[in-house]
């Protein structure tokens, strides 16, 4: 059969379906019931196209054509909804049981430099200055002076809101490259996580052994039971696609790489959820110099028997699959 | 596809329908264009959020910390979400974001594609994402890489160059598959090549039409024609 009777053939069906197809992308309506049989017929009309070996602009167009319809029948749903910010939650508890040894790995990570950092700057004051300069030590001292009224950076009441911005972007900017430096084997990862942990740790002990822990401790355990525990995932989940990378088992590195990246974005929900949570108390409850002391630490340890529990205790993920 | 096998960045997909169709991968160079376009259009929500906020007060410098926040990560998975994978950047620029299998790219693949900017980025100024695009062969950067994205060019659809002035004429002899091929091409592509080039095409072909140079192309072109079915 010649191009152009082929043309004359089927050409109606191509513009009709060109039109309808333009429709839908532009969300104006509903694929019709028929539109998956027309697709069907168009796929066989590009093959045929291409074995007799029509021009190539006849079978650009048929491409372009079935491109479109491909991209309409498999679209995946991308309409934000409560629904499935519940189910991202879900996944959220599923993936953070499934890859447990992850986030113990990054946990440790965190966790061991902190600890030997705060003892080691609670002890020689010599050794915070190896992780501290003068000047930063100088000002946390400031920050948590007993005699501030708020603590943290000093501020009046409508700076809260601002500070809250302040902590989304910086915070979460922390947490996001913890993630992407998974992709250097991991590297990246450790070293951020590694980091905060000891300048985390160093300020900690260095705090404490200047005596302003009754300041800094109500500070920081709110918003920490948050804040902490979402920096520990989001380098779980760049540990996660490190591993994948520097052992990849069965798989093609780059398809280990994939399929890590899948599980670990859904960490990477949960953890920017916590940091926006974080972020909340960090600016509007954790500064407020009105609340008594016990109050801060009570609410506190509750908070952070919350999050454990619901990070890792809750039944949410055993109750529902992910949808 | 004729004759586009060789070396070029063509991409084929094998579909549950049983075709493979064909997509052209975008390179590094329409990306960069796109990201400077986008940037450009941050810049000027930007320069628009701050002065608003300026308004406010403290309660803008808060509206804009966060709309900052969101607008430097957040901007283009918002689009490649929604907008069928593409930024303003990228549909001035003509090219669109898909999963590998061509399929639109939904929420996970575009945040990971997008929070591992942050690595493209390093050292400076998309390094590593420029590496990571010329030593794979579609040209995807790191976060490309671990999210299973492409990006492609979107309406490429070369533009239907055989004008109605051209006479049919039957050829003289029977004409092999390539030879057909061959002569299809250059009567359709004839828009987009020189009068002279197409000439000097048409000068190897001598020995079958037995006419030289004008005549010859014109009689090739006609049984272009013919070949492709005009009466």
């Amino acid at each position: 059969m010649k191009e152009t009777d082929f043309e004359q053939q089927h050409g109606t069906l191509w513009q009709q379906f060109e039109l309808d197809i333009e429709a839908c992308l532009e969300g104006k309506r509903q694929p019709a019931a028929s539109f998956p049989e027309h697709y069907r017929q168009l796929c066989g009309q590009l093959s045929l196209a291409r074995q007799r070996e029509y021009s190539d602009v006849m079978v650009a167009r048929l491409n372009r054509l079935v491109m479109q319809g491909h991209h309409l029948l498999y679209q995946r749903e991308s309409k934000a909804s409560i629904h499935r910010l519940g189910a991202a939650l879900v996944a959220f508890v599923v993936a953070l049981r499934n890859q447990r040894r992850y986030v113990i790995c990054s946990a440790l990570l965190f966790v061991l430099p902190a600890c030997v950092m705060a003892v080691g700057t609670y002890l020689s004051e010599d050794f915070t200055y190896s992780i501290l300069s003068v000047e930063q030590a100088a000002e946390f001292e400031a920050m948590y002076d007993p005699d501030n009224l708020r603590f943290g950076p000093e501020r009046d009441a409508e700076t809260d809101l601002a500070m809250f911005g302040f902590y989304i972007s910086h915070n979460i900017g922390i947490a996001f490259q913890a993630f992407a430096g998974g992709i250097f084997f991991g590297i990246g990862t450790i070293f951020i996580v590694l980091y905060n942990g000891i300048y985390l740790g160093a300020v900690a002990g260095y705090l404490t052994r200047a005596g302003l822990s009754i300041t800094f401790y109500p500070f920081v355990i709110g918003h920490g039971a948050f804040e902490l525990t979402a920096i520990v995932i989001c380098g779980a989940a760049g540990l996660m696609i490190g591993h994948a990378l520097v052992k990849p088992g069965s798989l093609k590195r780059l398809e280990a790489l994939r399929l890590s990246a899948i599980e670990a974005v859904k960490l990477m929900y949960g953890g920017v959820f916590m940091l926006f949570v974080a972020a909340f108390l960090e600016a509007f409850w954790s500064s407020s110099s009105d609340l008594a002391v016990p109050l801060k630490l009570s609410v506190g340890a509750a908070l952070w028997l919350f999050v454990l529990w619901f990070c890792f205790f809750s039944s949410l993920g055993a109750r529902r699959e992910p949808g | 596809m004729q004759a586009s096998e060789l070396l070029d960045n063509h991409c084929s997909v094998e579909t549950p329908e049983g075709i493979e169709f064909v997509q052209t991968v975008a390179g590094p160079v329409p990306r960069i264009l796109a990201y400077l376009i986008d940037l450009g259009w941050r810049g000027l929500v930007y320069i628009l959020v701050a002065f608003l906020a300026e308004l406010l007060g403290g309660l803008g410098t808060a509206l804009f910390l966060i709309f900052s926040f969101l607008l430097e990560w957040f901007y283009p998975v918002f689009f490649e979400v929604f907008r069928n994978g593409q930024t303003p950047g990228k549909k001035s620029m003509g090219i669109q974001v898909v999963n590998a299998d061509f399929t639109p790219i939904g929420w996970g693949a575009s945040t990971v594609r997008n929070l591992l900017r942050a690595a493209d980025f390093l050292p400076l100024f998309y390094v590593a994402g420029l590496i990571s695009m010329s030593v794979t062969d579609r040209f995807q950067r790191l976060g490309d890489l671990a999210a299973g994205s492409l990006v492609i060019y979107s309406g490429a659809e070369p533009k239907p160059g055989l004008d109605g002035s051209v006479t049919p004429i039957p050829p003289l002899q029977p004409l092999t598959r390539g030879e057909r091929q061959g002569i299809i091409s250059l009567t359709v592509r004839s828009a987009s090549i020189s009068p002279a080039r197409q000439e000097e095409l048409a000068q190897l072909l001598e020995p079958l039409t037995g006419e030289a140079g004008e005549k010859g192309l014109r009689r090739l072109k006609g049984v272009g024609a013919w070949l492709l079915g005009r009466k």
